[in-house]
C-alpha cells in the first residue's frame, strides 16, 4: 500500500470516509485511547474497518492504528467512530492522569517504577 | 501489549528540526518509532463545512511516536513534536492530557527552543530541558540556562539521545520534576480548600448566619450477591 502523501491522494481519503472529513463532535478518541476489537472482521466489510479489527485484537492506541493503516489521525478517528457506533470496537479511555490540572500521584508513581525497571 | 492494558499516557518530546527527537524516542521505545499524520483543522470547525473539499482543507504533517509498556495495564507513548512556531497547531492534540514534556536542545541552534519553552510556560505544561550531546564544544549548563532564560526550578540535564540509559534518565527526571511540582503545590491547595470550607471563613466570620449543612445520608453497602 502506498502512503497517502501530503496532497497526493485526497480522492482515496474521500472514499475511505465516504466524504466525511471529520468525526462527529464529541468523538471519544484521543491519540492514546486504547482501542479493542469486540468482534472479528467479516466478509464484505470495508477493508480499512477489517484492518482495524485485526490490529485491535489486543489493545492498540489510536496513534498506532493510524500509523499502521498509513492514514492521518483524523481519518482514522472517523473510521473508529463508525466501528464504535456499531459496537465492533470498544475504547479504553486513559484513566484521568490529571485531576483539576494536577497529575494523579498514583499514576506518576507507576510511571516512575516502570521507567526505572526499563 | 497486555490484553488488560487500559491506560495510555503520553509524554511529548519537543525540539527543533534535527535535534534528536526521533533518535531519543527510538532509543527508549520498545517498537521502532512509528510515524503518522495529523490533519490541520480550521479554527471554525463547527462553522465551516469543508466536507466537499477534503483535499483542500487537509494538509498533513507527520509526527513520530514510540511506546513503552510500563506495566500490564499502563502504556506510555512518547510523541515527537516540532518546536517551531509554525507547527503549533499540532500541539493542541499532542499536549492535551500529556503528563509533561521534554525540550530537547541543540546548543548550536538554541533559538529553536525559545518558542517551545515560552509556549510550554504559557500552557502550564510541566517540562524539563535536555541538552543533546552533539560532541561539539560544551558550554557549561549554567550558560545554557542563561541563554534559554530558564527558571531556576526547571531541571536542565545533559543527555545522549542515542543512549537508552540516557533517554531513560531524562524521562525519570521529568516525572520526578512533575511529582515535585505536585508536592510543592499540594499543601497550598489543601489550605485553600480548607479555608473555603471553614465556617469561620469569609461570610461566616462577618456574622452572616451559616446555612446548616447536613451530611449526606450514608447508605449501607449492598450485600454481596452469592450465587
Amino acid at each position: 500500500m502506498s502512503r497517502p502523501g501530503r496532497d497526493d491522494a485526497p480522492d482515496r481519503l474521500y472514499t475511505v470516509t465516504q466524504g466525511r472529513s471529520r468525526s462527529m463532535p464529541g468523538t471519544p478518541f484521543d491519540l492514546v485511547t486504547l482501542v479493542v476489537a469486540e468482534c472479528d472482521a467479516v466478509p464484505g466489510m470495508q477493508s480499512e474497518h477489517a484492518a482495524i479489527l485485526r490490529l485491535a485484537e489486543r489493545p492498540t492506541a489510536v496513534a498506532e492504528v493510524a500509523a499502521e493503516l498509513r492514514l492521518p489521525v483524523s481519518i482514522t478517528k472517523i473510521l473508529l467512530s463508525d466501528l464504535l457506533a456499531e459496537g465492533r470496537v470498544s475504547a479504553r479511555h486513559p484513566r484521568r492522569a490529571a485531576i483539576a490540572g494536577r497529575p494523579d500521584p498514583d499514576i506518576l508513581e507507576q510511571v516512575l517504577v516502570g521507567l526505572r525497571n526499563l | 501489549m497486555e490484553a488488560s492494558a487500559d491506560n495510555g499516557l503520553k509524554i511529548v518530546v519537543v525540539g527543533g528540526f534535527g535535534v534528536g527527537k526521533t533518535t531519543m524516542i527510538h532509543s527508549v521505545s520498545e517498537i521502532r518509532p512509528l510515524s503518522t499524520e495529523e490533519t490541520i483543522t480550521r479554527a471554525g470547525e463547527t462553522v465551516d463545512d469543508v466536507s466537499a473539499v477534503p483535499g483542500k482543507s487537509q494538509t498533513t504533517v507527520a509526527f513520530d511516536f514510540g511506546r513503552i509498556t510500563l506495566s500490564a495495564r499502563t502504556v506510555l507513548y512518547l510523541f515527537g513534536a516540532p518546536g517551531q512556531e509554525r507547527f503549533w497547531y499540532l500541539w493542541d492534540r499532542l499536549f492535551t492530557g500529556a503528563l509533561g514534556a521534554v525540550v530537547l536542545v541543540d546548543t548550536r541552534r538554541i533559538d529553536d527552543s525559545w518558542y517551545a519553552i515560552d509556549r510550554l510556560e504559557r500552557l502550564g505544561t510541566p517540562f524539563i530541558v535536555a541538552r543533546n550531546d552533539f560532541g561539539g564544544p560544551a558550554h557549561p549548563l549554567e550558560q545554557v540556562r542563561d541563554a534559554l532564560d530558564l527558571a531556576p526550578h526547571i531541571p536542565l540535564v545533559d543527555c545522549d539521545a542515542r543512549s537508552r540509559d540516557s533517554g531513560k534518565r531524562v524521562l525519570i527526571t521529568l516525572v520526578e520534576h512533575i511529582k515535585s511540582l505536585y508536592l510543592a503545590e499540594d499543601p497550598q491547595v489543601i489550605e485553600r480548600v480548607r479555608a473555603a470550607r471553614s465556617p469561620y471563613a469569609a461570610e461566616g466570620a462577618a456574622g452572616t448566619p451559616q446555612e446548616q449543612v447536613t451530611a449526606p445520608a450514608v447508605t449501607a453497602p449492598a450485600p454481596e450477591l452469592t450465587q
